[in-house]
């Protein structure tokens, strides 16, 4: 079995997040990049795969050689062989028209995506990939079972569960649950020094044309000071809630 | 061009968040001035979507009783690409999160999530987001002849505007569905953290599983949902679904209560986007207080069964 797993590349959850340019380029100076945490679960979940049934593992990133630190972390984690398609990550439709073209000539049993990536949080990499294959999609992802040719994906729906069943190839958008944060590997010295060995393509871009554009940020406006209210004058806070905050 | 607005439904009736994205949807219709209909599947009540300025509601019926991403995809892409539909406007549930990128993808748009204010530009419609999970927000603009955008929850608003609503029936494409159901496990009768106005949600300092009656009983005078902190699902004292924050789910309701969570970056990320915080934790230097708007320094021990009787006595007063 052949898992591709999409990796992306954001700021580490603890950045503090700035603007340049005036308000127009995301500042990644003294930014930690990190592989997205839920692309990570993924990743843990493929190579779980790997020792049990003996699947390979692949990664690939739409990208620039900024992000290849990230992707060689993936291979001392485990992956086989990574992929960066050589081209800036411009918006969610570019990225899955790459990442469509990609697997067009190059097809996976099973490919699993993040979730969402924590800088944009567009959630759509994944489902848009799965539309251009046309093929099977389940996002919120929390368990997953494959046998032979099918697999069944449990997705996170609001208040509750959903189990899906659908046949092989198909994409997976999955998040924390799919593993746990206690299954998740740190690179050892040994993966580290075999990722140096292991193949690492570097693969021209299709040059797809970007949907949506980012054309300005801005930072949240200052929060006023808190009001306190003391302990043991908690109708004080009822009104609050009631009259000035109007929630109640 | 026209607007297609896509409201969800579950057992039959429209879900609350229909409100607030058919009250966007109009909104949006005029400020472009353009026509705008709203789309929903089996929704017994649909034509209340006139309260929020809908007057044409298309309803069909004949796909999936269950949701199934594919098939409505395939319904909402038909119907749009015979009636000249440019923009769909959609939400933010989980479903609608399912469905928009795929949709997008069929029709070669451009898609926006989180988005929660009306465009500020309408050529190229340009529309402001939450990014960097809600740590800032972003100026997205759209480039595509079609596209969709998924408004943020509790963000925009509901407006009343009552007029009068047809519903027409409409059969959908058949498409064959590629996922089958299994199973499907839900909670009734609670609140969800999507769907909730108010979240009261529990971190480490309540100090284990046998204390979450507290932060449920204050729920249930509030109907708000239970969540809580990362570490406390880790811990198992919760299942994983309650927990929020930048690696868990997101929060945008109108009233967030956290009690004994300390405020780490991670799970501010996740909640900053609520109107009102209020935080109950026993450590005035907790950083939580600095993103609070309303704050308690005290044992939650006591406070919290506290706050729950006064409560009590309040709802039964209004
Ligand atoms: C990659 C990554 C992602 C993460 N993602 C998330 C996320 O999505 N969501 C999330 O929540 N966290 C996340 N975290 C974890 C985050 O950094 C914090 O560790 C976590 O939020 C702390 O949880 P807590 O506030 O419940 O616990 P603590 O930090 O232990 O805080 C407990 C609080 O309870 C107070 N307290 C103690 N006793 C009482 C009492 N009797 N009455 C009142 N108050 C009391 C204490 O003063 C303290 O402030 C993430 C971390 C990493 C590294
Ligand atoms: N530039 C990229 N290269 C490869 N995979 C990506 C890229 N961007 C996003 N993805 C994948 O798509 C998922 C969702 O990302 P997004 O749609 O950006 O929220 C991520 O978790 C990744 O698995």
């Amino acid at each position: 079995m052949n898992i591709l797993v999409c990796i992306s590349h954001v700021p580490d959850t603890t950045s503090k997040i700035n603007f340049i340019e005036a308000n127009t380029v995301f500042e990644s100076r003294d930014v930690q990049y990190v592989i997205n945490p839920n692309d990570e679960f993924g990743l843990t979940r493929a190579i779980w795969f790997k020792e049990k049934l003996g699947a390979q593992v692949h990664i690939i990133h739409v990208g620039t050689p900024k992000s290849d630190p990230t992707l060689r972390k993936c291979l001392a984690i485990g992956a086989d062989k990574a992929f960066r398609i050589n081209t800036p990550a411009l918006d969610g439709v570019s990225v899955a028209q790459e990442l469509a073209a990609f697997v067009k000539s190059n097809p996976y049993d099973l490919i699993i995506a993040g979730r969402e990536s924590i800088d944009y949080n567009g959630a759509m990499v994944p489902g848009m990939l799965a539309a251009l294959l046309d093929i099977p999609f389940v996002p919120n992802c929390v368990g997953l079972d494959i046998d032979g040719t099918t697999a069944v994906a449990e997705r996170e729906i609001d208040g509750g569960r959903e189990k899906l069943k659908g046949s092989l190839p198909m994409v997976i958008g999955c998040q924390k649950g799919l593993v746990e944060e206690s299954d998740l590997r740190i690179p050892n010295m040994r993966g580290i020094m075999q990722a140096r060995q292991k193949p690492f393509e570097i693969v021209p871009p299709q040059e797809a044309i970007a949907a949506t554009q980012d054309v300005k940020f801005e930072k949240p406006a200052e929060k006023a000071e808190v009001k306190l209210v003391p302990a043991e004058d908690l109708d004080q806070l009822i009104d609050l809630l009631h009259k000035e905050a109007n929630v109640l | 061009m026209s607007v297609l607005i896509i409201v969800e439904s579950e057992n039959k009736l429209l879900k609350r968040n229909a409100a607030e994205v058919a009250s966007y949807g109009v909104a949006f219709a005029e400020k472009l001035n353009i026509s705008c209909a709203a789309l929903a599947f089996h929704a017994t009540n649909a034509n209340e979507l006139g309260q929020y300025g809908v007057a044409k509601v298309i309803h069909v019926s004949n796909v999936s009783t269950h949701f199934d991403a594919n098939a409505y995809a395939n319904a909402i892409h038909g119907f749009a690409s015979q009636n000249n539909v440019t923009h769909i406007i959609m939400g933010s549930s989980a479903d609608a999160k399912f469905i928009a990128p795929l949709l997008a993808a069929k029709l070669n748009a451009g898609y926006a999530p989180n988005v929660i204010a009306l465009p500020d530009e309408l050529s190229p419609i340009t529309v402001k987001r939450t990014a960097f999970t809600n740590k800032a927000f972003v100026h997205t603009q759209l480039l595509t002849a079609c596209t969709v955008i998924g408004v943020g929850n509790n963000a925009f608003g509901v407006i009343e505007n009552p007029v009068t609503c047809t519903v027409k029936e409409v059969d959908a494409e058949n498409s064959d569905s590629n996922l089958e159901q299994v199973a499907i496990e839900k909670t009734t009768g609670k609140a969800t953290i999507a769907d909730a106005d108010v979240v009261v949600s529990g971190g480490r300092g309540l100090k284990g599983p046998e204390n979450w009656h507290l932060i449920e009983e204050l729920a249930e005078v509030l109907d708000a949902a239970t969540a809580c902190s990362k570490p406390v699902s880790d811990m198992g004292w919760r299942s994983h679904d309650e927990h929020v924050g930048q690696t868990g789910k997101p929060v945008s309701t109108n009233l967030y209560i956290a009690i004994g969570i300390s405020g780490a970056i991670q799970h501010l990320a996740g909640v900053n986007s609520s109107k009102v915080k209020v935080v109950i934790n026993n450590d005035p230097d907790a950083p939580f207080f600095k993103a609070a708007d309303y704050g308690v320094v005290g044992d939650a021990f006591e406070v919290v069964p506290k706050l729950t009787q006064k409560l009590k006595a309040f709802k039964a007063l209004a």
